[in-house]
């Protein structure tokens, strides 16, 4: 049987791509130096699977390794999906569910000129699954935990066959393989397995080869010339990056022509920015700005109290707070993804906010957030905050907020609403990039510590179509489930959505070719600097 | 003198111990979990569990500081758990970087204060001690993470004479003291950081050189006919001990509090090395650079007690 999730959404277009790449590749030649200020407040680990979150992987762990699996980043017009990456093809055994067949891509090699092939397949997940293979490190054991954690076992079938048994039926495992890169067991190993000192010379098979790198200051990258896909081979001639988590910094080294990318410019620097006659670019992405409700105790069980919440917040008015950097979110899923459905449309109505408070006896109604006061995704969170905190204390909630920094709330999201039974909701931003996410946030058995429902969040209704759709190979039937489940996650007010991101960039006037992808991770590689 | 140095130094030693134990317990104190940044949010229970264990979490507190006391005493402050690099490796390049600019600022603010103290501690009520009383007053009150954003935009943006940010052109390996392409990136970062001590030491300085003025001895002094000069030169010598402590104090903050200034200008010193540290968790590199920069503050002192007591010996014998 033929597994095709996603070859229905994205390997006919590769196909296309791939037919067209060998007229268009070598047309344009490689031209300036791509200067990219980062959010974050330090370089990317560059050594295999990367840190500094989703920015890591953008910049660095995308544009040195690939995975069996990659993201197709060649449009703005439509949802990013995933597409064959060193994988060809992929099958699951029709006499074992549990045991998934790759077919590797010919004719690839790391930078080192190592070969890509099965044996490096099986090097690559066994010293992420096996603390007795010799190329096992901490670091990237911990970084893959949660993509490779069901891996049974790890099999070499032929040269350039391998196959990965999971412990259970999931149709949704292949998604994990989009964050698992492929690190050169030539390299490695030839760094005598030590992480620091593979990291002076590493190879992937990415189309950026490393050029060199001062540590926490700048890394910077040059074009793989042996890069397999001409379609995505890079059109300048170095990528320096810089990480420079201070948005006015950013700005200032952009008008100063020190930089000429920047990364999420503040909402109130945009005009200044566009004043100056750089390019401001945007464009939706699977994000949303919600409170995550803590399901197992407090005012938030009640199904009718947390509608009142989702009919109280007045999303365009959050909107406008964000310069228009955004846009009101009504479910998990922004309105371009395949698997947002129909959703009802939560109004900002504090009458009807007010009545379902009454009606649940919790008038007042007080709670208790954690929120933090900066962190991947959060957007501006204290003035967005005080702005939601005014918008539900009007429809009848009296709010505390209970501010941290950005890593407690990694903490607290880590170890769950089970152990802070103190937070009636957190502040916590959501990416559904893939189903796998949305079910990993709405199905009670991944209940965080273990999964990504923090609150506990439980629908019989909405567990058994997530339940079906874990043992559903049919893409077209797996995306139904998952629409109706969302449907009903939305009307029942399982989170507070209030808005999504619009993941503003700002460039130089002579950057071109930057096409936004609507992801979080962006193609850099047809950018040219004129 | 020696004898005098010899204390000091043994003093130093229960000191360094302190802030060894307060600078272990105090990332441990802060909330949050040192491994939390190395693993995804969906993490099970048992995989942070593993992940404690791989890298010695899982063992009692007491055990993990003799272990890691035990590395420090031999040069070895650990591995950082975000880059795998040594720490000691992180943490002496920044501060090497910092330590640069710290001292220029400190010596800029030292020359400027100093004679602008003396100026107005000489001319009391005056135009001139209006002057540096000001120059003071917004030395110590402007917030200079506020003040380095109004010079970025002053002189990177819209002048543009000076860079906005970062350590050189290709980074702070390159960087050369005594070519003015790389020096050009420490002009901002250097006056920023020199806006606090220029106040705080302009004042001590006025103050101490304004009450020696105000001696029966410089009566004296007078009444023997030395001249403004002389009589200067006797009140400064007697009020630096005082102003070396102030400084030694400011260089100390310098070196251990510029994570604003750091950030600002994305000077890669100890201050964003911390900041970093801090951010993530990095419990291995928070604690060996703290432990660094509290026994370089230690040092410090130590130092200006010595200088204290060549300038004025009466303080070896107290």
């Amino acid at each position: 049987m033929l597994h095709d999730t996603f070859f229905g959404r994205g390997l006919h277009r590769v196909a296309a791509a791939a037919a067209l790449a060998g007229a268009v590749a070598g047309a344009s030649s490689a031209q300036g130096t791509l200067t990219v200020a980062m959010t974050a407040g330090d370089l990317p680990d560059w050594a295999g699977m990367p840190d500094q979150g989703f920015e890591g992987w953008r910049f660095v762990g995308y544009s040195i390794y690939e995975g069996l699996v990659a993201w197709d980043l060649s449009r703005s017009d439509a949802e990013a999906v995933a597409m064959p990456g060193l994988a060809t093809s992929w099958d699951v055994d029709e006499s074992d569910p549990r045991r998934w067949i790759f077919e590797l891509r010919e004719g690839v090699t790391f930078h080192d000129g190592c070969p890509w092939n099965a044996d490096a397949a099986v090097w690559n997940f066994s010293r992420l699954t096996d603390e007795s293979h010799p190329s096992f490190n901490p670091v990237d054991f911990a970084r893959a935990r949660s993509r490779v954690s069901t891996v049974a076992e790890v099999e070499k079938i032929d040269e350039m066959t391998f196959a990965l048994h999971t412990q259970d039926i999931e149709s949704l495992f292949d998604y994990n393989l989009l964050y698992v890169l492929m690190v050169s067991p030539c390299a490695y190993e030839a760094a005598g397995n030590d992480r620091a000192e593979y990291a002076k010379a590493p190879a992937g098979t990415g189309p950026y080869l490393f050029d060199s790198a001062v540590p926490t200051e700048r890394l910077e990258l040059v074009p793989n010339p042996d890069y397999w896909n001409p379609d995505r081979m890079p059109q300048h001639d170095r990528l320096v990056l810089l990480p420079m988590p201070e948005a006015t910094t950013r700005a200032a080294a952009l008008l100063a022509g020190q930089v000429n990318f920047v990364e999420a410019p503040s909402p109130d620097m945009i005009p200044a920015l566009e004043g100056a006659g750089m390019q401001v670019v945007t464009n939706e992405y699977p994000h949303y700005w919600p409170y995550r409700f803590n399901h197992l105790r407090g005012p938030f069980a009640d199904p009718r109290i947390r509608q009142a919440a989702n009919w109280a917040v007045n999303r365009e008015e959050v909107v406008a707070l964000l310069n228009g950097t955004a846009i009101p979110a009504y479910g998990a899923y922004t309105p371009n993804q395949t698997d947002f459905g129909d959703p009802m449309r939560y109004s900002h109505d504090p009458e009807k906010a007010r009545a379902l408070l009454e009606e649940a006896g919790c008038l007042p109604c007080e709670i208790n957030v954690g929120i933090s006061t900066s962190g991947s995704g959060q957007m501006q969170p204290l003035p967005m905050n005080e702005l939601v905190q005014s918008q539900l204390e009007e429809a009848g909630f009296e709010v505390n907020f209970e501010v941290m920094d950005w890593n407690t709330m990694i903490g607290i999201f880590i170890q769950g609403a089970v152990n802070h039974e103190q937070y009636d909701a957190i502040n916590f931003s959501s990416a559904t990039m893939e189903p796998l996410q949305f079910v990993k946030s709405f199905m009670k058995k991944f209940q965080t510590p273990g999964g990504s429902n923090w609150g506990g969040y439980h629908n019989e209704e909405v567990e058994a179509l997530l339940a079906e759709a874990l043992e559903t190979f049919d893409p077209e039937k797996q995306s139904a489930l998952i629409t109706q489940a969302h449907e009903i996650a939305v009307a029942d007010g399982a989170n507070l959505f209030i808005v999504s991101d619009l993941n503003p960039r700002a460039m130089a006037p002579n950057v071109k070719g930057f096409v936004q992808a609507q992801s979080w991770f962006q193609d850099i590689t047809p950018i040219r600097v004129e | 003198m020696w004898i005098y140095a010899l204390h000091r130094l043994l003093y130093a030693i229960p000191i360094a111990l302190g802030v060894s134990v307060i600078c272990f317990a105090l990332v441990y104190l802060a909330p949050g979990d040192p491994v939390q940044s190395l693993i995804p949010a969906d993490a099970t229970e048992e995989d942070i569990a593993a992940i404690k264990r791989l890298y010695g979490f899982d063992k009692p507190l007491v055990f993990q500081y003799f272990d890691w006391l035990g590395r420090a005493l031999t040069g070895d402050l650990g591995t950082s758990l975000q880059t795998n690099r040594p720490v000691l490796e992180d943490v002496t390049r920044a501060f090497a970087n910092t330590l640069a600019i710290a001292l220029i600022a400190v010596t800029l603010a030292f020359a400027v204060a100093f004679t602008l103290g003396t100026l107005a501690a000489y001319n009391v009520g005056r135009p001139i001690d209006r002057i540096a009383t000001s120059i003071s007053t917004v030395g110590v009150s402007v917030p200079n993470y506020w003040m380095g954003i109004v010079l970025v935009i002053v002189f990177a943006v819209n002048l543009r004479w000076l860079p906005a940010t970062g350590m050189g052109a290709t980074g702070s390996e390159n960087f050369d003291w005594l070519d003015w392409d790389s020096l050009k990136y420490a002009v901002l970062p250097v006056v920023t950081m020199a806006m606090i001590p220029l106040g705080v030491v302009t004042r001590s300085t006025r103050s101490a050189v304004a009450d020696i003025l105000s001696q029966d001895f410089v009566q004296v002094l007078r009444a023997k006919g030395l001249s403004n000069t002389r009589i200067l030169v006797h009140a400064v010598k007697n009020a630096l001990p005082q102003i070396l402590a102030v400084m030694g104090l400011q260089l100390g903050y310098l070196i251990g509090g510029s994570i604003l200034i750091e950030t600002v200008f994305t000077w890669p010193g100890t201050g964003l090395l911390m900041s970093k540290a801090i951010l993530t968790r990095d419990i291995p590199l928070l604690q060996g650079t703290i432990l660094f920069l509290a026994l370089t503050f230690v040092l410090i002192n130590l130092i200006v007690d010595l200088l204290q007591t060549l300038v004025d010996p009466r303080m070896s014998r107290a």
